[in-house]
C-alpha cells in the first residue's frame, strides 16, 4: 500500500461504500454524458464525413467506426467483468459483485453489435451474412458466455450466492479472450488480420485511424453510463431493506 | 459534397445506415431500461413504505 497515495486509497474505500457511489454517480453521470457526446459527434464526423473512401470497399467500410470499437469493447468489459468477479469472490466487495454482473448485459450488447455490423459489412464485402471461421465463431461464443453470466445470475435467488457462481463462470471463460484476439493469426480465417494493433506500423491511415480512436474512447464513456445506470439500479435493489435506501426513499415521496 | 452523396454512401446506404441505426437502438435501450427499471423501482418501494406506516 505503501506506493498508493493515502488520497486514492480514501478514494477507492469510500466508493466501496453502496450510498457513497450512488450519491458520487449521480453527480458524476452528467460530465460522463457530456464527455461522451463529444467524442461521438466529432468521431462521427470524422468517419463518415471527413475520411475519404477506402480505395477497395469504398464508403462500406465506414461500418469500421462502430464494428471494431465494439468488438474491442466486447473483449475490455470481459476483462472488467470477470477482474470485478473475482475481487468480489476473494474480499466479498458487495459493489465489485455489482459492477461485475452489471458489465454483463453491456458486454453482451457490444458482442451482439460487433457481430450485426460485421455481418452488415460482410455481405457487400465477402459476399456473405456469416461463415463459421475462427474469428466470428469465437466471437459468438463470447456472446454466449454473456448471456450465461445473466441468466446464471437471475436463476439464484440468493445474489451474493449468484455473484460467486458468477464469478467462477465468468473466469473460466476467459480462456476464450486471447482466442479471440489471436484467431486470426491462428487460424486461416475469412475474416482480416489486425490492422491497428500492429502498433509500430498500422496499416491504416491517420484520417481513418483519429476518428477510429475517437470512437473507442467515446466507447469506453458509453460502457461508464451504461454500467453505472445498472449498477444503480441492481444497488437499490439488493439494498431494499437497509437504512440509506429506505431513507433515501422517505426523503423523495416526502 | 452534397447532402445526398453523404446519404447515397457510394451505394452501400443501406449495410452501412443499418450497422449505425441498430447500433444507435442498442446502445439507446441499454441506458434507458435501467433507467425507467430504477425510477419504477423507487416508486414501488415509496408506495410500500407509505402502506405499511
Amino acid at each position: 500500500m505503501f506506493l498508493i497515495p493515502d488520497s486514492v486509497v480514501r478514494f477507492f474505500h469510500r466508493m466501496a461504500s453502496p450510498p457513497h457511489f450512488y450519491a458520487f454517480t449521480e453527480r458524476l453521470m452528467p460530465w460522463l454524458v457530456v464527455i461522451f457526446f463529444l467524442l461521438t459527434v466529432s468521431g462521427l464526423y470524422g468517419g463518415l464525413y471527413l475520411a475519404p473512401p477506402d480505395y477497395q470497399q469504398g464508403d462500406s467500410y465506414r461500418i469500421i467506426y462502430i464494428h471494431v470499437p465494439s468488438a474491442w469493447m466486447s473483449l475490455f468489459i470481459y476483462v472488467v467483468m470477470a477482474i470485478t468477479g473475482a475481487i468480489g469472490l476473494i474480499w466479498r466487495i458487495k459493489l465489485a459483485e455489482i459492477i461485475s454482473i452489471s458489465s454483463a448485459a453491456v458486454g453482451a450488447s457490444f458482442t451482439l453489435i460487433a457481430l450485426f455490423t460485421g455481418s452488415l459489412w460482410g455481405k457487400p464485402m465477402w459476399g456473405t451474412w456469416w461463415v463459421w471461421d475462427a474469428r466470428l465463431t469465437s466471437e459468438l461464443i463470447l456472446l454466449f458466455l454473456y448471456l450465461g453470466v445473466i441468466g446464471l445470475y437471475g436463476a439464484i435467488e440468493d445474489k451474493r450466492v449468484a455473484s460467486k457462481a458468477v464469478a467462477i463462470l465468468a473466469l473460466v471463460g476467459v480462456v476464450n479472450i486471447p482466442i479471440i484476439h489471436y484467431s486470426v493469426e491462428w487460424w486461416n480465417t475469412l475474416h482480416q488480420g489486425p490492422t491497428v494493433t500492429k502498433l509500430d506500423k498500422p496499416s491504416i491511415h491517420v484520417s481513418m485511424l483519429i476518428p477510429l480512436l475517437l470512437m473507442t474512447l467515446a466507447f469506453k464513456f458509453y460502457y461508464l453510463i451504461a454500467v453505472i445506470q445498472r449498477a444503480r439500479l441492481e444497488l437499490l435493489r439488493r439494498e431494499r431493506n437497509s437504512q440509506w435506501v429506505k431513507s433515501m426513499i422517505t426523503g423523495e415521496s416526502a | 459534397m452534397t447532402l445526398q452523396a453523404f446519404f447515397a454512401m457510394g451505394g452501400y446506404a443501406f449495410y452501412v445506415w443499418t450497422a449505425y441505426g441498430l447500433t444507435l437502438m442498442v446502445l439507446v435501450l441499454n441506458v434507458l431500461l435501467p433507467l425507467i427499471q430504477r425510477k419504477q423501482f423507487l416508486r414501488q418501494q415509496a408506495l410500500k413504505q407509505k402502506r405499511s406506516t
